[in-house]
């Protein structure tokens, strides 16, 4: 058969000339419209390493601190010269502990206490946070005055950046903050094993300063923790609560609609009007006290209801109506179907998106600027009416200070809000991995 | 009785009731024939609730009220001529009265009675005690604090008393009402319903409040300056607000604030669009699963940055790199190295603020895209479409009502975002088409007027709510536009 169908194949006539589809041209558009894609995606990620590259590169330098570990001598002469401190309780507060630290340096490099030039100089290397440092140490212990301990002191924010080789040494003399005799003493001090850095736990439990190396977000951290729990106690119950009706309950008429249309734009209003209805309301009618992370919690917790509302409500939906029908088939309540049957079932997905919730709360700075929370807070709050601060109010105000050791700083504290939001959110997927159900 | 104290005891009250109540109905059903109606934990809820619910709604009431009240008859006391002068000295001189009040309680009741009989030694007396004043108390205010003093005790006394007799009263009626057809698992879910009620009525109160409080500021901003200056007015140039004066002249121009934030979004639309529907195309139509999978979490974790990161990460990186650049540029082409491009400048918010939507744009349109529905899809493939065409001619066609959706949502987050802009715009308020250089937005306006204290009486403060409503009007008519437009065309293609 084979062989009579070759002559029949060759009376064929030449196979028209393929008509022009263009097939190149479509292809090569087709290689481009891909090329878009992936170009697009990579912008996006670039710009997220980029990101993150930056504040990293700037910041993991703020969790080390130079320390200069010298011997104190406690002088009686500088500290109590006339033995007053039994009668006196201001006498160990008001010392002068900056000369007590300045002439401990100056013992440790050797230089002449007579030369009032030397010694300013000196004083510089040191913070101004050595103050409360040793003042803390003498007031626990006043046995330590006339004794010589070995103390490590912060050094100035200056001889941090120079250490860590964020200052171009190489400039003149003239154009930098340090002079060429410090950088001199640096490099003894070094070589002596009495500067080095350590980790700087205070960037963790300090307060504000206005000197970089003494400034922490402490604070900070205590003012976010009590707003995340003011608004994860009201947030959560109120917005299950109106889920639970607006999902299981509301019949369907012109105000349950209304409520969901109202819902849906409050997720979408600027964070900024939540900071102005809590200023006018709260703080304005309520008389609430400003700056209080009370009211900042109450900012916070009526922009995350939408958001909870939202989630909760798909969490219901997700739940098969036949747990339902089979819970009201034995004879359950409505009441008793849904708090014992549907709700258990949906909780992974309602605490996965109050997590969400919670983290998006955490990173807000707009309305906390408004209801006064901008404040140089050094003192722990001890109660939620007390003056506080927030991780990124603090992140802000650190932004707008001029001195380059506070970049460090505020990147630093960036560093602290993003692992909190990546531990917050690594715990919302965890938790939908282990516990969401397919139906 | 301090509140917590009288909450605890109102909520041990409830904890008896739920307790008892609960242990009667168990020796109901156990002796009485008939059977009980609801299970035995019902009627302890019941006796809670009865315990509970209405003291602490005295409670409330009291609390609120209570002040108003003492407030106004002690204000009632103050002499005539007082009462004659405007409503700021009645309340500094209410204020004093409340911190002498407050330093009357630390003081002995023989240093009170000094107190009472020689007025001007009190500022020094209270001073040693960790009291300040801010003057020396008149006589008057002196008795008037006593009496406020008093006053307040009586009522806290009163309230305790009312408080826990209701929660007493409440727990014997609930207590007695037990009995096998009483239903009570009825009542009590009827207690549950009115509570999901109110917490849903709560968002509603949201919004009202929202409204309500912007809108009697913003009207008392427009007694002061007449809303076409504001609305149309070119020129922003607030003055500083002095304190009390209320009259000094500034200018309140909208447009000039309206300009610099609807660049800056343009700018940021312009950015992140064509980066979030081509990443979309890209994970809807080609990525593989596996890179789907590990690509779209990574693009969402920009939209789980806060602001103030982005904000930052525009004060400190992008833009000194864009002036720095536009330095170079400038020395290469006209060998006058000086920069033309600000640090803070329209460009360097809209950029960064572009980057911070992309993923708005790329998952909102990613939902999009995937539901449209295969068979148009398969429909362009079996026809001899590549994929590119079929996504160009086919899929976007379709989904186009829920990107322009997506796009409205994204652009009334442009124009709401404030971080960003305050850290990287400027403040600068300032009609020109230059993105190059520093403009601002209504946010960066509403910031700067109501950071530090003020109180709400100057024009300076008040045009801040001015601007956030119109901020809000703005965001509420896009978002209901795009909501509208989605819902409109959403079930075309199902």
């Amino acid at each position: 058969m084979t062989n009579t169908a070759s002559p029949l194949a060759g009376a064929v006539p030449a196979r028209p000339a393929r008509r022009d589809i263009g097939i190149k041209r479509r292809y090569a558009a087709e290689r481009r419209f891909r090329i878009y894609g992936i170009a697009a995606i990579s912008f996006g990620l670039l710009f997220l390493f980029l990101l993150l590259w930056s504040v990293g590169s700037k910041g993991y330098t703020a969790f080390q601190q130079t320390m200069i570990t010298i011997p104190v001598e406690f002088s009686e002469q500088i500290i109590d010269k006339d033995n007053e401190r039994d009668t006196d309780p201001t006498k160990l507060m008001t010392a002068n502990y900056p000369v007590v630290a300045r002439n401990a340096l100056a013992a440790a490099l050797g230089a002449d206490p007579g030369d009032r030039q030397q010694m300013r100089e000196i004083g510089r290397m040191l913070s101004e946070g050595v103050r409360s440092q040793l003042r803390n140490m003498v007031v626990a212990d006043p046995s330590i005055i006339g004794t010589t301990q070995t103390v490590s002191l912060l050094a100035a924010g200056e001889i941090d950046s120079a250490l860590k080789g964020q200052m171009n040494l190489d400039v003149p003399e003239a154009n930098r903050r340090i002079s060429d005799q410090q950088v001199g003493w640096m490099e003894q001090l070094t070589e002596a094993g009495a500067l080095a850095k350590e980790f700087n736990t205070g960037i963790f439990f300090n307060g504000a300063s206005s000197r970089p190396e003494a400034a922490g977000v402490g604070v900070a951290l205590i003012g976010s923790l009590y707003m995340m729990g003011i608004v994860l106690v009201l947030s959560l119950p109120i917005g299950v609560a109106a889920s639970i009706y607006l999902e299981e309950f509301a019949p369907k008429n012109r105000w349950t609609d209304l409520i969901e249309v109202n819902i849906n734009n409050l997720a979408a209003v600027p964070s900024i009007v939540y900071g102005l209805l809590g200023l006018s309301v709260f703080i304005g009618f309520a008389g609430l006290p400003r700056s209080a992370a009370l009211v900042g919690g109450l900012v916070l917790t009526l922009m995350t209801l939408p958001t909870i509302i939202i989630a909760t409500r798909a969490a219901l939906k997700a739940v098969p109506p036949s747990i339902r029908a089979a819970a009201l088939g034995l004879g359950a309540s409505k009441m008793q179907t849904i708090f014992h049957h549907v709700l258990p079932l949906a909780m992974p997905g309602i605490l996965t998106g109050t997590i969400i919730g919670l983290a998006h709360a955490l990173g807000e700075t707009a309305p906390l600027l408004l209801i006064g929370m901008v404040a140089f807070v050094a003192n722990y709050p001890t109660t939620p009416m007390d003056p506080a601060t927030a991780l990124p109010v603090q992140i802000y105000m650190w932004a707008n200070e001029a001195e380059r050791a506070f970049v460090e700083r505020t990147s630093g504290a960036i560093i602290i809000l993003l692992l909190f939001l990546i531990v917050m959110n690594v715990g919302a997927i965890l938790l939908r991995r282990r516990f969401e159900r397919r139906w | 009785m301090s509140t917590s104290l009288i909450l605890l005891i109102v909520a041990l009250i409830g904890l008896a009731g739920y307790v008892l109540g609960a242990r009667q109905a168990r020796r109901l059903a156990a002796a009485a024939l008939p059977k009980m109606h609801s299970r035995p934990g019902y009627y302890g809820s019941y006796v809670a609730v009865w315990a509970g619910l209405p003291a602490l709604l005295i409670l409330a009431v009291w609390l609120v009220a209570s002040p108003i009240y003492v407030n106004s008859s002690i204000r009632d006391n103050f002499p005539e001529d007082l009462k004659a002068q405007t409503e700021a000295a009645q309340s500094l001189t209410f204020g004093t009265i409340g911190s002498v009040a407050r330093g009357l309680t630390v003081l002995t009741p023989e240093e009170v009675a000094q107190a009472q009989a020689n007025p001007g030694e009190l500022r020094v007396l209270l001073g040693g005690k960790g009291v300040p004043l801010a003057g020396d108390p008149e006589p008057f205010m002196v008795s008037a604090a006593a009496e406020l003093n008093a006053m307040n005790a009586t009522s806290r006394l009163a309230m305790t008393i009312a408080v826990i007799a209701a929660s007493v009263v409440g727990f014997f009626y609930a207590y007695r009402m037990i009995a096998p057809r009483f239903r009570a698992r009825n009542k009590v879910e009827q207690v549950i319903l009115a509570s999901l009620i109110t917490a849903s009525c709560i968002a509603i109160l949201t919004t009202v409040g929202i409204v309500a409080s912007m809108l009697t500021e913003a009207i008392q901003f427009f007694q002061m300056v007449p809303a076409w200056e504001f609305f149309f007015g070119t020129v922003w140039d607030p003055r500083f607000a002095a304190a009390g004066a209320t009259d000094s002249a500034g200018q309140f121009g909208l447009i000039p604030l309206l300009a610099g934030t609807l660049y800056i979004g343009f700018v940021a639309m312009v950015v992140a669009v064509p980066v979030g529907i081509f990443s979309a195309i890209y994970m809807a139509e080609y990525a593989s699963p596996r890179m789907r999978s590990a690509v779209k979490p990574l693009l969402e974790v920009l939209a789980g940055i806060p602001t103030i990161v982005y904000g930052f990460f525009a004060l400190t990186t992008v833009g000194p790199f864009l002036r720095d650049l536009s330095t170079q540029l400038n020395g290469i082409a006209t060998g006058n190295y000086s920069n033309f491009i600000q640090a803070q400048s329209v460009i360097t918010a809209g950029f960064v603020m572009g980057i911070m939507l992309i993923p708005y744009v790329s998952s909102l349109s990613d939902d999009i895209i995937t539901a449209v529905p295969r068979a148009l899809r398969d429909g362009s493939l079996g026809l001899g479409a590549t994929r590119s065409e079929t996504i160009k001619r086919v899929v976007l066609p379709a989904a186009l009502p829920g990107i322009v959706g997506a796009l409205l949502m994204t652009a009334s987050r442009a124009i709401g975002e404030t971080m960003i802009v305050v850290l990287a715009a400027g403040v600068a308020a300032r009609m020109q088409i230059n993105p190059f250089e520093p403009m601002t937005t209504v946010t960066v306006k509403i910031v700067s007027q109501l950071t530090g204290d003020l109180e709400f009486t100057s024009p300076q403060t008040l045009v801040a709510f001015a601007l956030g409503i119109t901020l809000f009007a703005i965001t509420l008519c896009l978002n209901i536009y795009a909501l509208y437009i989605v819902r409109k065309y959403r079930e075309q293609y199902e």
